[in-house]
């Protein structure tokens, strides 16, 4: 017999792993002081945090809140923060020149806000998704006013639209192209001849109203909300067609995808905004008011949507093409394999590249401020000219930065427990 | 190789094969840009006839069975599965793909489903079944294909072994009528090629139309009732599997043989 031939006779059973030191002093030891060279940046870097502190705390815990003018906070304490501003004009920052006594609306529809984003984060609450899908019209009552049934005709037409394909597939025709298409045509007739009459005739018997507020007067965080949940909703479908569109075989719808996101991608925003705010009226028909809210919204959804055609495309490249593969042998469409297979595992794959493009555009709504719309960034200006506030600079856009950050930090934490929820290989 | 499978008998009680043609090939022509990949294939297989094609790597075995379902495009000749030639109509195309089940050797379960969902899916969004019969079909398949207790696990959860398994199992909720297998045991570990090869048996048992791309000698010997070899997109000889591997013609066929089944 060989020197090493050997047979195991009796198996090793599992065994605890051997104790390490427990505890927060255990946990000190092996994360902060584990070297000398450790310990060193462990102090340093408590030292660093120590300076970075040791003004701001003082400054912004000591800070004035009743003072009348930033004079007035210099003379009772120049050394600390004169928050003052904010007690002042806090109104101002969340709703700008919106009328006073209808602050109401856009606090209602903030409050809506969360409400119908809850049945789209949280899949247990999906019952309530309903209420995602007024939530735009109401939204938009709530904002601009004027009576409810020109926003509700919109929902009738739609409704409309759909029950027409419903009815339409139950019938004799079997091809569902055609009836989407009839019930596209109705759905038109419908806007085009009878959605006039019947909105006047439906405000005349049920008379709801609002006063209307013109867009101008939009402002504050409100308008940054407006601009950006708009565009994040708006840009996130438009972002998956043309991602599809430029993996297309279709030469034609190819080229159009690649042109508009090269070009989108190649301009700044500013530009866009720009266009949206002089431009557009030279080409539209003289004496169309396109309102101003909306077009800012256009740009930066197609300007983001082009962000997010990329970050999708990413996702869809990291596929492996045994999924397409797999879907077509088993006899799904084109668009059901996209659906049910290609489009969940590529978004999944997405998601941090998504939720930065949203936090982006989000941040970029203060851009239009440029184009004298007052987000919070442009009311700054607007109450440093005030004699009473003028020279105040850092109690206002801290304000603004923490509203700004505890919206952008929530979505960052929202995409982290979702990718956590989605996780399916452990 | 699993020899071992050959010394095992199967019931081939049900394992007729009719006169009806399900599949037929005829002059079939491929390309890879100008890299000519099949070449002038003639192929006619009969409802309930099992196939094994083997050959080297590169020969074009996988395309053909590919171009089957059309995953391939072929360029010239045709191709009749069940009646319905495969053209660029995409009626067709859909219709044959529904009736013809492919399993693929990198297992290509959906990741993000369950198991039951990657077997409900299909007969749900194509077949229009109701959600509950669905359930019940995909349910009955994994029983058959012994792994009905990881009905809610994912893939990723899941063997080598177990994930091929399912993989047929989601080709069979579809009940197709002929079943196209590629390579499907090439990744896996030795001691899980079995139990996918003994569900391919038990199919075979039952009477399926099975076309099985495989290096997997034993189970031609004892399964199939025609071995094809391929090579540089051609088929080179195709016979009786007894014949074929005791009394190999083409010089080409000897030294495959000599190469896979000498060690």
């Amino acid at each position: 017999m060989k020197n090493y031939a050997y047979v195991r006779e009796k198996s090793i059973p599992p065994s605890p792993p051997p104790l390490i030191e427990v505890g927060v002093i255990g946990w000190i030891r092996q994360n902060l002081f584990s070297s000398w060279f450790n310990s060193f940046l462990t102090l340093f870097s408590l030292y660093f945090i120590f300076i970075c502190l040791i003004d701001f705390i003082p400054w912004a815990w000591g800070g004035h809140w009743n003072a009348k003018s930033l004079r007035e906070c210099m003379d009772l304490d120049p050394n600390v923060a004169c928050f003052s501003v904010l007690a002042a004009r806090w109104e101002q920052l969340l709703f700008g020149l919106y009328p006073a006594d209808q602050y109401w609306r856009p606090t209602l529809t903030f409050v809506f806000l969360i409400l119908s984003i809850i049945p789209i984060l949280f899949p247990k609450f999906f019952r309530y998704f309903w209420f995602s899908v007024i939530y735009p019209g109401l939204a938009i009552w709530l904002l601009w006013g004027g009576s409810i049934w020109s926003i509700a005709i919109i929902y009738i037409g739609v409704l409309l639209g759909v029950a027409s394909f419903t009815v339409l597939s139950k019938g004799v025709i079997r091809s569902t192209s055609v009836n989407l298409t009839l019930s596209v045509v109705i759905t038109l007739l419908f806007f085009l001849f009878l959605s006039s009459t019947l909105t006047g005739f439906l405000s005349y018997l049920i008379p709801i109203s609002l006063p209307f507020v013109e867009s101008l007067r939009m402002g504050g965080f409100t308008l940054s909300l407006i601009v950006g949940i708009s565009g994040i909703v708006a840009s996130f479908p438009i972002g998956i067609l043309l991602a599809l569109g430029r993996q297309s075989n279709l030469p034609i719808i190819k080229m159009i995808c690649v042109g508009f996101i090269e070009f989108i991608r190649g301009v700044p925003l500013i530009t866009l905004l720009f266009v949206a705010s002089v431009l557009l009226n030279y080409f539209l028909p003289p004496g169309t008011n396109f309102d101003i809210v909306l077009r800012v919204v256009i740009m930066v959804t197609l300007f983001s949507a082009a962000y997010m055609a990329e970050v999708i495309r990413g996702g869809l490249a990291g596929l492996p093409l045994g999924q397409h593969e797999a879907s077509a042998s088993l006899g799904l469409t084109y668009w059901q394999s996209q659906r049910l297979i290609i489009m969940p595992q590529a978004l999944k794959i997405s998601i941090p590249g998504i939720v930065n493009t949203f936090i982006g555009l989000f941040k970029d709504t203060t851009l239009v401020s440029i184009i004298s719309l007052r987000d919070p960034v442009g009311l700054a200006s607007t109450i440093r000219a005030d004699t009473k506030w003028n020279g105040i600079y850092w109690e206002l856009y801290i304000a603004i930065g923490l509203m700004f950050f505890i919206v952008c930090f929530g979505m960052s934490q929202y995409s982290q427990y979702l990718e956590r929820k989605l996780q399916t290989d452990k | 190789m699993s020899e071992n499978n050959s010394a095992e008998k199967i019931d081939k009680a049900k394992m007729n094969i009719t006169d009806e043609v399900a599949i037929r090939i005829s002059d079939m022509n491929k390309w890879f840009g100008t890299f000519h990949v099949l070449r002038d294939i003639n192929l006619e297989v009969k409802r309930g006839e099992r196939i094994v094609v083997c050959g080297p790597s590169g020969s074009g075995k996988s395309t053909l069975i590919r171009c089957i379902n059309r995953l391939e495009e072929h360029q010239k000749g045709s191709i009749v599965v069940d009646g319905t030639e495969l053209t660029t109509d995409l009626k067709n195309i859909d219709k044959i793909r529904s009736e013809v089940g492919m399993v693929f050797q990198h297992f290509n379960l959906f990741p993000h489903l369950t198991t039951l969902e990657n077997c409900t899916l299909a007969p749900i969004w194509v077949r229009e079944t109701p959600e509950k019969e669905a359930k019940e079909i995909a349910m009955e398949m994994l029983e058959k294909v012994k792994i009905p207790e990881q009905a809610n696990k994912y893939p990723g959860q899941l063997s080598g072994g177990q994930q091929q398994r399912v993989a047929i199992a989601r080709s069979l909720c579809m009940k197709p009528r002929i079943m196209l297998f590629d390579e499907v045991t090439s990744a896996l570990d030795p001691e899980m090629i079995k139990e996918v090869l003994d569900t391919m048996i038990q199919l075979a048992e039952e009477g399926m139309t099975m076309i099985c791309v495989t290096h997997e000698m034993g189970f031609a010997r004892q399964v199939a009732d025609r071995v094809i070899f391929m090579d540089e997109g051609q088929i080179v000889e195709q016979n009786e599997p007894e014949s074929f591997f005791n009394n190999p013609q083409s010089e080409r066929t000897k030294l495959f043989l000599s190469q896979i089944l000498g060690h």
